[in-house]
């Protein structure tokens, strides 16, 4: 009744969709890249959306099935396939006992999402099962995973009712720049109007330094009134930190609690799909939007999974 | 209270700013905006991160959205009691002070021209106000050292520190909660687990609360360490005007 790891690819970890009620105490919430991606990948295999699932990046892991099983890929086209079968992103698939699941070249974004129905063995640590690396806290042993790890299934299912349902179409729309629209604050009054221009005109690629913790970016810089130290406050999911250099940080899901750089603006959640495709290289654009507006796209997206979960699995 | 802003921080969570400096006066006021916060139970809030000058409050717009969460956070700065709120809790935090424990104290005694029995005198006579936790699990922020011991950061860091150092970074005082690098002084180490995934309240401090450290020897050090181990250890704690006393 588990999965063992042939290899584990770049960085696999369990994740599910953070670790919330902490961050008081300093704890980060971590958790999947993708919070949609991560729901409909459990809402494809019956699962409640919040069950942990494994998050890939770029070279993804090979694994054995020692059970039947189903499973989802969805976020980045990571190139899977099941015994040498491809296995198409946004599915339900059965796997049987002894299959393995083995990712090759990435073919487009950054970041995959594998549920398995019935969900993974992990004993949660605060209330959550993500994994948070650097203090080595909660998923698989709070590391990412390696050549023979075992995880165990809770409750393995060969075949799920609905099967020919469960699949819809992949969002995952490449461009050569990402625009990605952001709510202004909480310290953009830090900044010159021309430092606001410069960050709401220019293009800006993402850089070789980028990992879970946050999205480092290079272009133009971006010009404070007096300089990028602030006394520490909170930290958001897609805050976007200017330190001095100008040079702006996009904070994600393994994000410190409290910071101390300015943040001229905070990506909006809906968007928080494409920063999770991103690849050092790739290029973007910041468009300002309200409040009411980033909150319309999210209100809106979370009714739009709770009618998948309803036609797939009630 | 005119000067209390309310801060758009993305389409999840507002920053309630109490001021732009770090001290006791508004330390209070986001101490008592916090009891204020949980008493109230307004729905949609999933939690708030006080720090030096703020209370960050994240939410769920699906439950609430950002005007009527604004409208009630804004309310709640009226029922903000400053004279009501008990006094901070102080904790009691042991620390085996020099040798391998606190292999910087010479240091430090040094560039004071102190003695290391001085060093660890001022330190152990000092009450700290944790102002926030961050930077890592457990990690407080504490206020209030004695500049008679202030002492630059080590020039290179190093690369694994044991969790429970106890270390001096310019007019700072902490404890690492967890094994990690860093560049702190260090001059003791607390046989105390800071953070414990498996304890009922996984983080020992709490913003608000005082740190008051007491020097042990080693046979007390080993003995606390024992009984950490075994889940038994209980810090002395009181309430501050006990020590005022």
């Amino acid at each position: 009744m588990s999965i063992t790891v042939i290899n584990p690819g770049m960085l696999t970890t369990v994740q599910d969709m953070g670790r919330y009620g902490y961050q008081q105490f300093g704890v980060p919430v971590s958790g999947v890249m993708d919070q949609r991606a991560a729901a409909v990948a459990n809402i494809l295999v019956g699962n409640s959306q919040n069950e942990a699932v494994l998050e890939c990046t770029l070279l993804g892991p090979h694994l054995r099935f020692d059970a039947d099983n189903c499973f989802a890929i969805t976020g980045g086209e990571l190139t899977a396939s099941l015994d040498g079968m491809p296995v198409p992103t946004y599915k339900a698939i059965s796997a049987k006992a002894g299959q393995v699941l083995r990712f090759s070249a990435p073919a487009k974004g950054c970041r995959a999402f594998i549920a398995f129905a019935g969900g993974l063995d992990i004993k949660p640590v605060m209330g959550s099962c993500s994994t948070y690396i650097k203090a080595s806290i909660g998923g698989f042993n709070g590391r990412k995973l390696a050549k023979d790890d075992v995880i165990g299934f809770k409750a393995p299912c060969a075949e799920l009712k609905n099967m020919g349902l469960r699949s819809i179409s992949s969002e995952l729309i490449t461009h050569d720049v990402y625009t990605v629209h952001v709510v202004m604050g909480p310290q953009d009054d830090a900044f010159t109007d021309e430092g606001i221009n410069t960050f709401l005109s220019s293009t800006y690629t993402v850089s070789a330094q980028s990992d879970r913790m946050g999205c480092r970016l290079e272009g133009d810089v971006i010009a404070h009134k007096t300089g990028g130290d602030i006394i520490s406050d909170g930290i958001s999911f897609g805050a976007i930190q200017v330190p001095s250099s100008g040079q702006p940080i996009i904070m994600l899901s393994d994000r410190q609690t409290t910071g101390g750089y300015t943040k001229i603006a905070n990506v909006i959640s809906f968007d928080l799909r494409i920063m999770a495709q991103l690849k050092p290289g790739d290029k973007i654009r910041f468009e300002k939007v309200s409040v009411k507006y980033a909150q319309d796209t999210l209100v809106t997206q979370r009714a739009a999974l709770s009618l998948l979960d309803h036609i797939m699995n009630r | 209270m005119d000067n209390i802003r309310f801060l758009t921080a993305g389409d999840c969570a507002v920053t309630v700013e109490f001021g732009n400096e770090i001290s006791e006066d508004i330390n209070r006021r986001i101490r008592a905006y916090m009891t204020a916060l949980e008493k109230s139970s307004i729905d949609g809030i999933i939690e708030a991160v006080p720090t030096y000058r703020s209370v960050t409050v994240h939410y769920d717009p699906v439950a609430i959205r950002y005007e009527n969460l604004l409208t009630k956070l804004k309310k709640l700065v009226s029922d903000i009691d400053v004279s009501a709120l008990p006094e901070g809790e102080i904790i009691e935090i042991p620390v085996l002070y020099g040798g391998d424990e606190g292999p910087d104290i010479q240091f430090v005694a040094d560039h004071n021209n102190l003695s290391i029995e001085q060093v660890i005198e001022i330190h152990t006579s000092g009450l700290y106000l944790i102002y926030m936790l961050g930077f890592t699990p457990g990690f407080t922020y504490l206020g209030g050292m004695s500049e008679k011991i202030a002492t630059p950061r080590l020039t290179v860091p190093r690369v694994s520190i044991p969790a429970g150092s106890v270390g001096i970074a310019d007019s700072q005082t902490g404890i690492y909660p967890l094994q990690s690098p860093g560049g702190w002084q260090l001059i003791g180490r607390t046989p105390v687990k800071m953070y414990d995934p498996d304890r009922a309240e996984p983080i020992l401090p709490k913003a608000g609360q005082y740190i008051k450290f007491c020097a042990i020897d080693r046979a007390e050090f080993d003995r606390i360490a024992a009984l950490e181990e075994a889940g038994g250890y209980q810090c002395r704690r009181y309430p501050r005007e006990e020590a005022a006393r």
